[in-house]
């Protein structure tokens, strides 16, 4: 009971060679185990793209396709976009901007480690995250009768694809986590850009259906490039230019946001 | 130089136009303790965050064991733990896994970290709560795990910063003894409070730091010489026993009794001789107490006797500190 040996010898923490690699992996687990305890964002993620998926399908399906078997086929590849997006655009800035006001990346920040080790572990437990969103999203897809029409390996493109699209798109709501001081200007900067981006797409019938004044906007928006492209891995519908301009939409996404996001970041304080 | 376990230098520290600190100098030798005595928005905080390399400032130096806090950052962070005022757990996790946590950033494999975690649950009385979420710890437990998680990597210079604020008077008693603790293994503490009592019972030294500087710095008993040392406070039951009572106390501590309450009386005393005599002839006259303290001087009592005027409203700059060491 007496002594707390504050001080220990020089070696009693040990120096251990790739340390923001490991620094950030461990962190990653420190925000799954968080997520585990309290599932809100994950569910969010999930449960909206999920409550779309079904109000449109068996709502309007029949009359917007025919069948709601036919328009499921072409909603599903689109309602996992949103998911990603969702995911994303929740849970990365959001758990920041806690962390940061919390006082909880002051003690990382205290540490000796990496400055960008607490931001790359928060988005690489997110990647994981929309990876069980977009693994749920399936599960419901095929509980109501989506099958993938093309072959495993385009499947996997697409879900590579629309992750890597979520991934990029999380740096704008990091940065925005990072430079505000109120979580729910997070929320709601996401809330606001849900419906434009997410439902002025091509989501829910083609951008050509679409009036003239909505088209300018659904044809230029990345998301409906992302659900072209998911689209035509899963179902086989031409994919046109949409895979590469989604991924010269997201590289472009990350190239802007993410050095603002490391430079708000570690120009903090 | 190398002799300070942690110095800072003429620190001066701007936000926007606000000048948080004008030409600090704080500092300790090892195995010390530094109390910085301050009012909200004296500058306590900041002058915290410069030492732990969490925020630049404008101009003078700071170090920590003899290494500058800007150039050698990585490696000062090797040396310090850093306790602020608001607890930084993770609610979701447990008292254990938030040590771990901490632990395995600081690169102890991952037997070593729960080793360490446990022996600082235990040495901190949390041992029954360790596989409880920290959610269900209430906030003295949350007090007690935030200073643990600052010490899991040993550190030699422990920043803890108004550490007993919300804690209620038994839970300090701990906290004040797990800090003496720090500095009989050689860790140097920086510790700020508001309070002279809790300076006077854990520093050294103790820096009275007002508008972002240091305006005296000292030993507790060279800074209680300044401010005026202790006082007797008393109150009789009896209203009608006031005159008698403060006739004893103006004998007995040779000072002009004030008379801050209705039926209050407080006399700045020499030594605690005073509340003996006082106490016995009290007794001997039968007079009935309803309040009878020795106590410190307030920190507002320590700014009238250090700068003559009292403290004046300081919630704009309580804001600027607020916005400087959140934003």
């Amino acid at each position: 009971m007496t002594a707390i040996t504050t001080i220990g010898p020089p070696d009693a923490v040990r120096r251990r060679p790739a340390g923001l690699l490991r620094h950030s992996l461990i962190l990653a687990g420190r925000s799954l185990a968080k997520s585990a305890r309290n599932p809100g964002a994950l569910v969010n993620g999930v449960l909206t793209p999920a409550i779309f998926l079904m109000l449109f399908v068996y709502l309007f399906g029949g009359s917007v396709a025919g069948s709601t078997g036919e328009y499921l086929d072409y909603l599903f590849p689109g309602i996992v976009v949103m998911g990603a997006g969702l995911s994303g655009m929740l849970s990365s800035g959001l758990s920041i901007n806690i962390d940061i006001k919390k006082g909880v990346f002051d003690r990382f920040r205290s540490l000796p480690i990496g400055r960008s080790a607490p931001l790359l572990g928060s988005i690489l437990a997110d990647t994981v995250r929309y990876v069980v969103a977009i693994g749920l999203l399936f599960g419901i897809g095929f509980l109501m009768g989506f099958r993938v029409q093309t072959d495993a390996a385009a499947a996997v493109a697409a879900v590579a694809l629309v992750l890597g699209f979520g991934f990029c798109l999380s740096w704008v709501t990091v940065f925005l986590g990072v430079l505000v001081k109120d979580e729910n200007a997070v929320m709601g900067f996401a809330f606001i850009a849900f419906i434009p981006l997410m439902l002025g797409s091509s989501l829910a019938a083609p951008v050509g259906t679409l009036p003239g004044w909505l088209q300018a906007w659904a044809g230029n928006n990345p998301v409906s490039h992302a659900m072209d492209a998911s689209r035509a891995l899963l179902t086989g519908t031409p994919a046109g230019d949409s895979i590469a301009q989604t991924l010269i939409w997201s590289a472009a996404i990350l190239a802007v946001f993410c050095p603002l996001a490391v430079a708000a970041y570690s120009r903090k304080r | 130089m190398a002799d300070y376990a942690f110095q800072a230098e003429s620190l001066v520290k701007k936000f926007g136009r606000t000048t948080a600190l004008a030409g600090v100098d704080l500092h300790a030798r090892p195995g010390t303790v530094l109390g910085v005595l301050g009012p909200n928005g004296a500058g306590k905080t900041t002058a915290i965050r410069i030492l732990a390399t969490l925020t630049g400032f404008d101009g003078g130096t700071a170090r920590v064991g003899g290494l500058d806090v800007v150039r050698d950052a990585a490696r000062v962070r090797r040396l310090i733990g850093l306790t602020g005022q608001y607890a930084t757990l993770d609610e979701e996790l447990t008292g254990l896994g938030n040590l771990v946590l901490i632990g395995r950033l600081l690169d102890l494999r991952k037997p070593d970290a729960v080793r360490r975690a446990a022996e600082l649950l235990g040495r901190f009385g949390l041992d029954d709560a360790a596989r409880r979420p920290v959610a269900a710890y209430s906030g003295g437990m949350r007090r007690r795990l935030d200073l643990a998680a600052s010490l899991v990597g040993r550190p030699r210079v422990v920043f803890l910063d108004e550490p007993s604020v919300g804690l209620d008077p038994g839970k300090r008693e701990d906290l004040w003894r797990i800090i003496r603790e720090l500095t009989a293994d050689g860790a140097s503490v920086l510790l700020t409070t508001q309070y002279l009592e809790e300076a006077d019972a854990l520093a050294d030294d103790i820096a009275v730091i007002d508008n972002g500087r240091v305006i005296a710095h000292g030993t507790p008993p060279e800074l209680k010489q300044i401010v005026g040392g202790q006082a007797i406070a008393a109150r009789p039951k009896d209203p009608e026993r006031v005159e008698d009572a403060a006739r004893i106390l103006a004998a007995v501590a040779g000072h002009a009794v004030e008379r801050p309450g209705r039926h209050g009386l407080v006399v700045p005393v020499d030594g605690d001789r005073a509340v003996f005599d006082a106490a016995r002839r009290f007794e001997e006259q039968g007079i009935a107490l309803a309040e009878f303290s020795l106590r410190l001087p307030s920190l507002d009592e320590v700014f009238h006797a250090l700068t003559g005027t009292p403290r004046a409203d300081r919630s704009g700059a309580s804001d600027i500190e607020t916005a400087g060491s959140r934003a």
